[in-house]
């Protein structure tokens, strides 16, 4: 077995070129691959156009690749969180397409899974349908969406071990496995590296194939974006 | 909560059955959760990947891992599951949901929903509100019947970008409770102390008075 191991951070992004198309896993803050978004920072490459279903805050997450003006084009369901990108958006550094978010998924498994387009019923009568074929099956109407593969994907898992097999933790797991398909290399950051053989096969979600480089992370910062403890007003 | 809302939430409350997978919208259909732990075998489903959402944590017990579609701290009730996002959205446009309820900015007299963007204002997304619209088995949309500035929110046709064409079962404002029967709307209620007459004024919506209503 070829070595996935990497052990040094620069070392794991160090293929990225300017230009590239990534996918990256995560939900708003949430089991987004942090080690590698902060060492694709300090390898300074530009132009990269980035799927991800949001761009991170002002100064954590994806965010702080746009503080930096490394991104072209954001592929995404929500981006309302970043002011930065508000700013970039409207001076038109930077490119957005907005995609509903289950559409999101499906193009990014469909990348994974080799099939090249599908038929949804999201978005039909909206301004996501603009330019799509449509079609009627069973007297509904549907459009077809295009499938999203990526150069690179960066995802995050709970454990790992050395073959790429990974075990997301609770809600982190999201895009992760959806990312971690619809790359041609997949960069995966684990909080914590096992033996081969102490993964339980049952238990594994995204299987190793599906990862080309594995990295455990130090020093987690895990930032939540909304702390709200029992006893608060909902909403 | 001002009075109008607590009005939308208390009636949409009794949208909620035993045994329903629901999915509850940001913003005002969060209110609902507590109603829904009142019922016997519901499963709240949050769309990042989580059937069976519970109460917010306890303070020490929240986790950056475990968060709600709306980013907030959630903890899980006993028998909860946890998947990817490509699962989550196979529940939603599979069919798998019973219900989805929604907040709105405008809603036309033939079920269209606008709720995600508003010209001007900065584009933020439509997030997972696109999928839910046109995938959920049922389709219930809260919100004030006149907005802020006085205007009918209920329209003859929406102003604003769809979320979806003709999605709406089931309106429910401060005023009234409208169904869409076959493509047109209809006034199936009124909220407690409003008369016919007060629908008629603030609707822009061309709609039919249940009979039940007019006797």
């Amino acid at each position: 077995m070829a070595g996935k191991l990497v052990t040094s951070l620069r070392d794991s992004v160090a293929e990225i070129p300017d230009g590239a198309t990534l996918a990256v896993g995560g939900f708003g803050l949430c089991g987004i691959p942090e080690m590698a978004i902060a060492a694709l920072r300090e390898a300074g490459v530009r132009d990269l156009t980035v799927i991800s279903n949001n761009c991170g805050v002002d100064d954590f997450g994806l965010g702080i690749l746009l503080a930096n003006r490394q991104l072209r084009k954001m592929v995404s369901s929500y981006v309302g969180e970043n002011k930065i990108f508000e700013q970039q958006y409207l001076s038109g550094e930077l490119e957005v397409e907005l995609v509903p978010q289950g559409t999101l998924a499906e193009r990014l498994r469909a990348a994974g899974a080799g099939i090249p387009a599908f038929f949804t019923a999201t978005g039909v009568g909206t301004p996501v349908a603009e330019g799509k074929e449509i079609r009627e099956f069973d007297g509904r109407h549907y459009l077809l969406e295009r499938a999203l593969p990526a150069d690179f994907a960066l995802v995050k898992a709970w454990r790992g071990d050395a073959l790429g097999n990974l075990v997301y933790r609770d809600t982190a797991r999201n895009f992760n496995p959806l990312a971690a398909m619809a790359a041609r290399v997949t960069i995966a950051e684990v909080e914590e590296l096992v033996a081969v053989g102490d993964l339980d096969p049952n238990q594994i979600h995204t299987p190793g194939i599906f990862v080309q480089r594995i990295i455990e992370g130090a020093a987690y910062e895990k930032r939540i974006e909304r702390v709200v403890l029992a006893g608060a007003s909902a909403g | 909560m001002d009075e109008r809302r607590s009005r939308i939430i208390q009636r949409a409350a009794r949208e909620l059955a035993d045994g329903m997978n629901i999915n509850l919208g940001i913003g005002m259909p969060t209110l609902l959760a507590d109603h829904a732990a009142g019922k016997q075998d519901v499963m709240l489903q949050s769309e990042n990947g989580l059937l069976g959402i519970g109460p917010y944590p306890q303070p020490g017990q929240e986790s950056a891992d475990l968060i709600n579609a709306g980013k907030e701290t959630v903890t899980v009730v006993p028998g909860a599951s946890f998947f990817d996002s490509a699962d989550s959205f196979a529940m939603i446009r599979g069919g798998h949901i019973d219900l989805a309820i929604l907040g709105g900015m405008e809603v036309s007299e033939t079920g269209d929903l606008a709720n995600w963007m508003v010209p001007g204002k900065l584009v933020k997304g439509m997030g997972g509100a696109m999928d839910l619209v046109n995938g959920a088995k049922r389709v219930v949309v809260i919100m004030e019947h006149v907005s802020k500035s006085g205007e009918s929110k209920l329209r003859r046709q929406c102003t604003l970008p769809l979320t979806g064409q003709a999605v709406v079962d089931r309106l429910i404002t401060d005023l009234a409770v409208f169904d869409f029967l076959g493509g047109s709307m209809v006034l199936v209620e009124l909220q407690p102390g409003v008369m016919l007459d007060e629908v008629r004024d603030r609707t822009e919506a061309r709609y039919t008075e249940s009979a039940s209503l007019v006797a």
